[in-house]
């Protein structure tokens, strides 16, 4: 993706800014409201023979368990289920969406984050069992106008089609490098085998990750 | 995934306590140990594995590799694989074990992942891991879908006609290879198993893998030293060059005496066996011979004598005598 002046701009529409969550979460409630107003004459003719429904809240969720989680340096107490994945509760819970979900299952390393400066599957991990953790997602080492190194080399050598590997492919990246590999190209693809592009940016990303490791 | 009581233990005794309540060690399991979590919560997310409750263990002090009197190595059984594979006396003195675990799976995986987790890896037999086909180590008695179905991936050696299961992982030939032994906390105090007893053949009882019962908590594995001079290789070869399981591997660790005679030879196999396979065949074949191409194929016709090809797999048979000769002539040069 080229750096130029039109792609520094957020696309906006009649809606105002839009990010692409954004977008799909509109596009999801207006479907719910559609759905429900189809089916308010069943609901209201239902509500009338029984009791109205507690208010439900988190803690009234059986089985969730309080959580303390410290993600980028922030502390976050949350309520969830203990079946919710790092992966899961990074995404839906504390909202940091930068962590992808590819296969679900430790095969594809979309989910790559840092725990404790080393990186693993969020997918594979329960949220409730890393509340003495130091977790680094992608949101935590960069932001637009302040790219972590690897970031900037990502984007120096296009090291992405979609787009969709590429936290993870970065994650894993950044903790590579500080990991004990030979200087070789193919250690490098050895290094980032669990990492998978189904775009096939792969000498793209070596390139990018062999720039950073020889700025070192 | 079924719900499930997530419990914190930070004793040993706690945690054997916790797991005794369990109906069985082995599949089917309603108490489960968690520390890594790679293998466990795939197969809970696959409804493969449904505990009720699980164990959190990692706060016990198991994470320590050290040195022991006779000059072998003690590893924690939460010590993580990468942190086994780059210790500087695994490396040194026992390197078919960091070769193997680099060997497999993915560097997020080896960091989570811990040495008695390996120990325990499931199979990735497809039928196992899809709760719609007849499995036997999974439900016993529902029949195995392998035998006659896909079974490229499945095992040639130690297979019944209930199971033909290959055990998957890459830590545990080496460890067969060295001799480990398993040291193991139970409701009835400490025992040690060495590996060659640890895991048991699938006969009529496929779900049953190990020696484990309820309660037993793995807490380290031991190393002993081996002879000065010996040299270990692990080779493994698989439809990837990276990050994928073996379709066959070799562990061999060998000692040539002054006159290129062998003195002390240990052979194990991977992706063949429906355990880690430990080949005394092997051994006894080159044992007190000359390290010649020659012998090294010998003792790999012998290694694979009594395989039992499926229906996909007879490929196997050949290509775990190639990686067996290719494993013992690059230990035999290995400076």
């Amino acid at each position: 993706m080229a750096i130029d002046g039109k792609d520094k701009q957020e696309p906006t529409s009649s809606l105002g800014r839009l990010s692409r969550r954004s977008f799909l979460t509109q596009v999801g409630a207006a479907g719910v409201a559609t759905a429900a107003a189809a089916v308010t004459p069943l609901a209201a003719s239902a509500v009338a023979r029984t009791p109205a429904p507690a208010e439900t809240t988190s803690e009234a969720i059986p089985g969730s368990m309080a959580v303390t989680l410290k993600v980028n340096g922030e502390t976050h107490a949350i309520r969830i289920d203990p079946r919710a994945t790092l992966l899961d509760t990074l995404r839906e819970t504390i909202h940091l969406t930068g962590t992808k979900k590819g296969c679900d299952h430790g095969q594809c390393g979309a989910c790559t984050v840092h725990i404790n400066g080393r990186r693993v599957n969020s997918c594979l991990t329960f949220a409730a069992m890393q509340q003495n953790a130091e977790i680094t997602t992608i949101e935590g080492i960069g932001q637009p106008g302040s790219l972590h190194p690897m970031q900037a080399a990502f984007v120096e050598h296009d090291g992405y089609q979609c787009g969709y590997c590429t936290s993870g492919q970065i994650m894993s990246a950044v903790a590579m490098v500080k990991e004990p590999w030979g200087a070789k190209d193919h250690d490098v693809k050895e290094a980032m085998s669990g990492n998978i592009c189904r775009c096939g940016a792969y000498p793209n990303i070596v390139a990018a990750v062999q720039t950073v490791r020889k700025m070192a | 995934m079924e719900l499930f009581e997530l419990l914190t233990v930070r004793s040993i005794p706690d945690a054997v306590r916790a797991q005794a309540t369990s109906v069985t060690a082995q599949n089917g399991a309603d108490v489960r140990f968690i520390a890594g979590g790679t293998n466990l919560i795939d197969y809970m997310k696959l409804n493969v594995e449904r505990p009720k409750q699980l164990v959190d263990i990692n706060d016990l002090a198991l994470d320590k590799i050290e040195k022991i009197e006779d000059g072998g190595l003690r590893i924690g059984a939460l010590v993580r694989n990468a942190d086994v594979a780059n210790d500087p006396t695994v490396k040194e003195q026992f390197a078919v074990l960091s070769q193997a675990i680099l060997a497999g799976a993915s560097p997020q995986l080896r960091n989570m992942a811990t040495t008695a987790g390996n120990l325990l890896q499931k199979t990735r037999c497809v039928y196992y891991r899809d709760t719609a086909m007849a499995c036997n180590k999974r439900e016993p008695g529902s029949g195995c879908s392998a035998i006659g179905g896909y079974n490229r991936m499945l095992a040639i050696l130690g297979t019944s006609e209930h199971c033909i299961a290959t055990n998957p992982s890459d830590q545990n030939v080496a460890l067969a290879a060295l001799d480990a032994t398993i040291h193991i906390e139970g409701t009835k105090g400490q025992r040690i198993v060495p590996i060659e007893q640890f895991y048991v053949l699938p006969g009529t009882t496929p779900n049953r893998e190990t020696v484990l019962e309820p309660g037993d908590l793995i807490t380290h594995i031991t190393l002993p030293k081996l002879p000065a001079g010996a040299k270990s290789v692990y080779l493994k070869l698989r439809d990837r060059a990276s990050y994928e399981f073996a379709l066959a591997s070799a562990a061999v660790v060998m000692k040539q005496g002054s006159g290129g005679r062998i003195e002390y030879i240990r052979v194990a196999m991977g992706g063949v066996g429906t355990k880690p396979w430990r080949s005394p065949e092997a051994e006894k074949a080159l044992l007190g011979k000359p390290a010649t191409s020659a012998n090294f194929r010998t003792a790999a016709e012998s290694a694979l004598h009594g395989a039992k090809p499926q229906t996909q797999n007879g490929f196997k048979v050949e290509l775990a005598k190639r990686c067996l000769v290719h494993a013992m002539a690059q230990t035999s040069q290995t400076a």
